[in-house]
């Protein structure tokens, strides 16, 4: 028992918590933004892997990370522009083209890696982002280590999240990605372009789930392996809906996550040997499962969400 | 009148094979409401949609004050002043208010959205205009009344001069349908021109200074209010003169279906509250009110698809348990679902299974379908209710929504039932159909069916009902004699409101 506290009273957990959270927070931003203009975006999980790919590609070829994050956010945006072609102008299940896309991204992530970069059996690594030093705050007993020893990006998505939460519920675009997630009908009655609010939505959200992979290569670990995703992409999806849409409860689910991956990790360690590992892999998701079916069921899901607009029909 | 504010000049508009508008023109002064008048199909709303921009139109023109209006662009006649009431609201249920008010009226590129500023004007113009509303309250918790003010007061919002509302009556009780029109001569008088489009003539004669009548996507009257009757306008809109059917008096005969205190609970709510009723040979019972009061489960649990928490029913005086599909059928009670294209028919099969489908053991032989039986059986029924428009072996969604219904009544009708639940009989038919199935509704009855008559049209069932009862929030009002009561009475009791009624 004494040994679960100092775990919990570790600055090492806490700052795991937030390197953890990262990836998810930003993934999970981006298909909250997609889902809010009522697009469900599946390929998640496949641009987190090109993003992860592209991104830490850019850096290996001489490039500096913030444009790494750049070029994977670009790749993103690219295969948002897919999705809404598919989508949004063709009308298509989403399902199934998000299906596709994560099961394209992934492959050609894949491909592309082993076409530029020599076979060696470690793989290659490149200078990732370093804790950033916060004057003052980093020096501090315990909150410096637990809270202040974070990469650049991390601090970003935070920030980005209460962005997001302005702009949806604060700002006249919002408002009209709101109401286009809703209804897209009444949306355009008021003037709005539903095609062109959801081309927005997806293109943007697509771009920051793949930042949300580049993080992984750029910045929590410094190579690239193709399964290194993981399924996060799925995780983010369940979290919009533990978040109800809510960019700051996105925000409060990812760090709950991101609290139980390091807690298990840490555990495993304490207690080896008297239980399979695997069992404390399993429980992150276990308690996402509790935790999205005691909060899920209330949610209001955006009406339109899933159903093609076209202009005309009622 | 003053001056020509909007001006639709040589409009039309084909889809497919069809041509939906056909050269019309029409003008609109300041402070003036006109009545667009027509059938289903006559092309009233896809006049308006292509006023409004949701359509392009294949020529002709719109001028609003002598500027012309760019088509195919909702934002363009947002800006010229023309505001749009739709049928099905254009309304996000999830949102605010204030939200659905807002949404578009502001540059979608500022930082903040001015929600005090936007607040205020709104209240401004709900008390202008005496449409109250909540900005704050979630919009799919109003009322259908309350969501259709909103609708209204989102167009005043947008600056509107030219105010279209698209059969804004159908979703309202009587009490807030006088109200509305109420407030709309109150906005005509203000300034603002209006366009509602409307079937129902009393509304029409009662509120417009100008009727203009479309039929088959023509414009083939337009009639100053004081220089036309109802009779004139009724036949102008139909192509013919149309008499709907009359009731006369007759003796009723001996209690056929009594109902004590049934309950239906579904889904944790009562959606039936010890409802109370007896049912005559040879009677039409009314039971009146505005949609989602009740009226799907009663006829669910009389039709055999849902089965009463609590409560008594007797049928041909012997008390039954919970009724299934098939003893319903058998026990001779014929059934005309309030949705005839999800429940009454499947779209996709040909008339003659759409036919026998409730009875399809008589049609069976060693197992296999009797089709040539089936298909006289079809053929009987296309004869003998004037089914237009098919065959036994086409498919039944190619029939227009009146002689699909004419194939469900006469399924019903033609094997004489002693009961008949017909359920919005009418909904969505145009006069002709209206008429036709008047008359077979009534035809049963002086043959000694008892037919309950589930209607939210007030015409509908003083036309039809010996006796009425209204039906609000589960509950059933104690019967009234349709001889003694007055439409006034009616809509209060639509409205819940029945202490004063008396019981027969």
């Amino acid at each position: 028992m004494m040994d679960l506290l100092d775990v919990l009273f570790s600055a090492g957990l806490w700052a795991a918590v937030l390197r953890i959270a990262t990836p998810l927070i930003l993934g999970t931003l981006g298909e909250l933004l997609c889902e809010r203009a009522g697009i469900l975006n599946l390929g998640i999980e496949g641009i987190m892997t090109f993003g992860a790919m592209i991104g830490w590609l850019a850096v290996y070829n001489g490039a500096d990370l913030w444009t790494g994050m750049l070029v994977a956010a670009l790749s993103g945006a690219a295969f948002g522009l897919l999705h809404s072609l598919l989508t949004v102008s063709f009308g298509l299940s989403q399902h199934v083209s998000g299906l596709g896309i994560t099961l394209f991204a992934s492959s050609l992530a894949y491909y592309l890696f082993r076409l530029l970069v020599p076979v060696v059996g470690i793989p290659p690594k490149i200078l990732s982002f370093q804790p950033l030093n916060v004057p003052g705050l980093s020096d501090l007993p315990f909150i410096g280590p637990a809270l202040f020893t974070q990469t650049a990006p991390t601090y970003v998505a935070m920030l980005l999240a209460v962005l997001m939460g302005w702009v949806i519920f604060r700002t006249p675009l919002g408002l009209a990605i709101r109401m286009t997630g809703e209804t897209p009908h009444a949306a355009e009655a008021q003037g709005i372009n539903p095609t062109a609010v959801r081309y927005g939505a997806v293109t943007v959200g697509s771009a920051l789930m793949a930042t949300g992979g580049a993080f992984l290569t750029l910045s929590a670990f410094d190579s690239f392996i193709p399964t290194m995703v993981q399924g996060r992409g799925w995780i983010c999806i369940a979290l919009v809906v533990f978040a109800t849409w809510r960019p700051g409860r996105a925000l409060i689910g990812a760090l709950l996550f991101a609290f139980f991956d390091a807690f298990q990790i840490r555990l495993q360690t304490m207690l080896t040997g008297a239980i399979p590992y695997q069992l404390f892999l399993m429980m992150p998701y276990v308690l996402s499962i509790a935790a999205l079916a005691a909060t899920a069921r209330r949610a209001r899901v955006p009406q339109a969400l899933m159903q093609p607009y076209r202009r005309g029909e009622r | 009148m003053s001056e020509t504010l909007l001006e639709i000049a040589n409009v039309s508009k084909r889809f497919g094979a069809t041509l939906a508008n056909d050269d019309i023109s029409l003008s609109l002064a300041k402070g003036e409401i006109v009545a667009l008048l027509g059938e289903n199909g006559a092309g009233k709303t896809t006049l308006m949609n292509i006023l409004f921009g949701h359509y392009q139109p294949d020529s002709g023109h719109i001028r609003v004050m002598g500027k012309d209006l760019p088509p195919g662009r909702p934002l363009a006649a947002i800006r010229a002043g023309i505001g749009m009431v739709h049928q099905h609201f254009s309304l996000a249920p999830n949102l605010t208010v204030l939200e659905n008010v807002m949404t578009g009226t502001e540059s979608l590129w500022r930082p903040v959205s001015d929600a005090a500023t936007g607040r205020r004007r709104l209240m401004e113009l709900s008390r202008r205009f005496g449409l109250e509303t909540d900005p704050d309250a979630r919009l799919g918790d109003l009322s259908v009344g309350e969501q259709q003010r909103v609708e209204v007061l989102k167009s005043l919002y947008n600056h509107a001069r030219v105010l279209i509302l698209d059969e804004p009556t159908a979703v309202l009780t009587t009490i807030e349908a006088e109200h509305l029109f109420a407030t709309l001569r109150d906005m005509a008088r203000q300034g603002l021109s209006l366009i509602f489009i409307s079937h129902k003539l009393d509304e029409v004669m009662a509120t417009a200074d100008r009727i203009v009548v479309l039929r088959g996507g023509r414009k083939v009257a337009e009639r100053l209010r004081g220089g036309t009757t109802k009779a004139e306008l009724a036949e102008l809109m139909v192509g013919r003169a149309v008499h709907r059917p009359e009731r006369k008096m007759s003796p009723p005969g001996e209690v056929v279906l009594e109902a004590r205190g049934v309950t239906l609970r579904r889904g944790g709510v009562d959606r039936l509250k010890a409802v109370d009723f007896d049912l005559h040979a040879g009677e039409v019972l009314g039971i009146i009110g505005v949609a989602g009061n009740g009226q799907t489960s009663l006829s669910a649990v009389l039709s055999g698809t849902a089965r009463r928490t609590t409560g008594e029913l007797r049928l041909f005086g012997a008390a039954v348990g919970d009724l299934s599909v098939p003893e319903v059928v058998d026990a001779g009670i014929g059934r005309i679902p309030e949705d005839r294209n999800h429940e009454g028919v499947i779209g996709e099969m040909p008339l003659w299974e759409n036919a026998v489908l409730e009875r399809l053991s008589r049609f069976s032989r060693g197992g296999l379908v009797d089709r040539r039986a089936a298909i006289a059986f079809a053929q009987r029924i296309i004869d003998g209710f004037d089914v237009r428009g098919g065959t036994p072996l086409s498919r039944t969604r190619l029939l227009s929504g009146g002689n699909i219904q004419k194939l469900i009544l006469g399924r019903n009708l033609i094997e004489h039932p002693r009961i008949l639940i017909a359920a919005q009989p009418a909904r969505g038919l145009d006069e002709g159909a209206v008429a036709a199935v008047h008359g077979r509704i009534l035809a049963a009855r002086n043959a000694g069916a008892a037919v309950l008559l589930i209607s939210e049209d007030l015409d509908e069932v003083m036309a039809l009902a010996d006796r009425i009862q209204a039906i609000v929030g589960g509950r059933l009002s104690p019967p009234v004699a349709r001889e003694t009561t007055e439409r006034g009475q009616l809509g209060l009791m639509m409205a819940g409101e029945w202490e004063g009624a008396h019981a027969v």
